[in-house]
């Protein structure tokens, strides 16, 4: 157990793991519930290996993107299909493990899952209930470092999105449209901007780790524009949680013939 | 508007202690530090309490009040119901000294471990020059007042006393950010910062940030941007790459 109540440092003695009398648990609680739902529908989705493209109008899930297996419709390839057909790698293998990552290793995520799944702590003066901690000091946590790598991959792989929403204005027959589905694929690919540029370590990139703004007036207006969407950073964590499992569940209903894209042109 | 609240105080030194029951007046307008204030007058006149501008500003009254760290100057009876419970208990991470008073040294002793600012060689005092763009951000930590609710609870050291070694703390680690932004501070603050003062051991749990009475946003503008910084130095391959084939700095001093 921890030591927040430790005689032998003459620390006040009182039983109480915590005093709090507000619902502290709710918080940890609602992200553990939250979390796990969207990790349990993201797996499926990922190795569920249908239902990932309609043809017509090129719609394309962000879950499948780039499509790089041999086992892909082939208009959905941008990139060339290389990777096997087999039941235990997503065809958009090559992206999925980095988007992971930037998000396991965000520094709102960090916070959000420390809190929920680690307890470390559940809330703030609540005790954990680890007898030891060693935080991000040793492997593997001391890996959390690698969030700026990260970054740069999932940046790339949001150019890759916005390219995927771009081309699903042209239909399959070559000429424009505009659906429901367009509408949706660009609201999600704005927010993964926002999301992508309101990270910590974007912030830092951008004009953070300079001690003379004087001399980077540019860099130093930029920063002030990714401190700006950075305040914001855990509500596009959020949102952005919520439009990728909204749009990939909308290409998945059109493409499995549940609904019928609401078109608007053509 | 006047009634009567029901009060717990912690009462006892680094031996023992118990939470003591006191039915206490209260006026409209009033704050937790006028209670304590009226108990002392009152039932408990012997009961120990550090306290000095009622203003918020100097850091002295820090406790914790039903359970969550606060100034006891800056929590008004309002935010309570009237037949709410009130939980006064002394900061759980430093030793107790009597009642709501603790000895916090542990801070002063990591206060000291930082070097202080080190100016440029040859730059003598009258000569520093630094525009004021460049110095606004770390103004924001100097609002400070150092009443340590933020060491208080800091999970690390809260919930483990052995890391009290090997830990500064969230508000020291503010002061390395600060330094280490300081457009006019030579030294180099970034590797110490992780092996000595341990900025590892954070989790970026944002404790700080939250009780914080100045409301610094210590996790965001400091803490991450002092892990980024030292990741620029320790675990960005692009920036020793660059160093060993002589494009870039080696430092980030930029």
């Amino acid at each position: 157990m921890s030591s927040t109540t430790d005689a032998s440092a003459a620390r006040a003695q009182i039983a109480a793991r915590t005093l709090r009398t507000d619902r502290w648990w709710l918080p940890p609680l609602a992200t553990f519930i939250a979390f796990t739902a969207w990790v349990a529908y993201a797996t499926v989705r990922s190795f569920m290996q249908e239902y990932y493209y309609v043809a017509e109008y090129n719609y394309l899930t962000p879950f499948y993107s780039p499509c790089v297996s041999v086992g892909c419709v082939p208009e959905a390839s941008h990139l060339g299909q290389f990777l096997p057909d087999v039941w235990w790698l997503p065809y958009a293998a090559v992206s999925l493990p980095f988007l992971l990552l930037f998000r396991l290793t965000c520094y709102y995520y960090r916070k959000a899952y420390y809190r929920a799944f680690w307890l470390s702590p559940p809330a703030c003066a609540v005790a954990e209930p680890h007898a030891k901690y060693t935080g991000e000091t040793r492997f593997p946590l001391i890996m959390q470092n690698l969030h700026r790598y990260f970054f740069y991959i999932a940046t790339a792989i949001a150019l890759l999105n916005t390219y995927d929403a771009i081309l699903s204005f042209t239909k399959a027959d070559g000429s424009f449209g505009l659906g429901l589905g367009n509408i949706i694929l660009v609201v999600n690919v704005v927010f993964l901007w926002g999301y992508s540029l309101s990270c910590h370590s974007c912030r830092s990139i951008i004009g953070g780790r300079l001690n003379h703004f004087s001399k980077h007036p540019v860099r130093y207006k930029l920063w002030g524009f990714v401190s700006r969407l950075n305040t914001k950073h855990m509500q596009y964590a959020w949102i952005t949680l919520a439009t990728l499992a909204f749009t990939d569940f909308y290409v998945m209903a059109v493409s499995a013939g549940w609904i019928s894209d609401l078109r608007i042109v053509g | 508007m006047s009634h009567d609240q029901h009060f717990r105080v912690w009462r006892g030194d680094s031996d023992k202690g118990e939470l003591v029951d006191y039915p206490v007046l209260v006026n409209e307008g009033e704050v937790v530090l006028d209670i304590i204030h009226r108990l002392q007058q009152t039932e408990a006149q012997d009961l120990a309490v550090r306290w000095n501008c009622k203003a918020g500003k100097c850091g002295s009254c820090s406790v914790e009040i039903n359970g969550r760290p606060r100034l006891a100057c800056m929590t008004r009876m309002s935010t309570f119901e009237e037949d709410e419970v009130i939980t006064v208990t002394p900061l759980r991470t430093f030793p107790v000294i009597r009642d709501l008073v603790t000895d916090v040294s542990f801070n002063y002793t990591k206060a000291r471990e930082i070097p202080s600012f080190a100016p440029p060689e040859g730059v003598e005092p009258g000569e520093y020059r630094m525009a004021q763009v460049d110095v606004e951000r770390s103004q924001e930590f100097r609002k400070c007042i150092e009443c340590y609710l933020c060491q208080n609870t800091c999970h690390v050291v809260r919930d483990h006393e052995e890391n009290k070694e090997n830990f500064a703390g969230p508000r020291y680690l503010m002061r390395i950010a600060e330094l280490d932004m300081h457009p006019l501070d030579a030294a180099d603050r970034k590797e110490a910062a992780q092996e000595e003062h341990g900025l590892g051991y954070c989790n970026i749990t944002k404790c700080c940030t939250e009780v914080c009475p100045e409301h610094i946003k210590i996790t965001d503008n400091a803490l991450i941007p002092l892990k980024e910084r030292v990741v620029d130095r320790k675990y960005d391959p692009l920036v020793w790459l660059g160093s060993k084939i002589g494009i870039g700095r080696k430092s980030t001093k930029g």
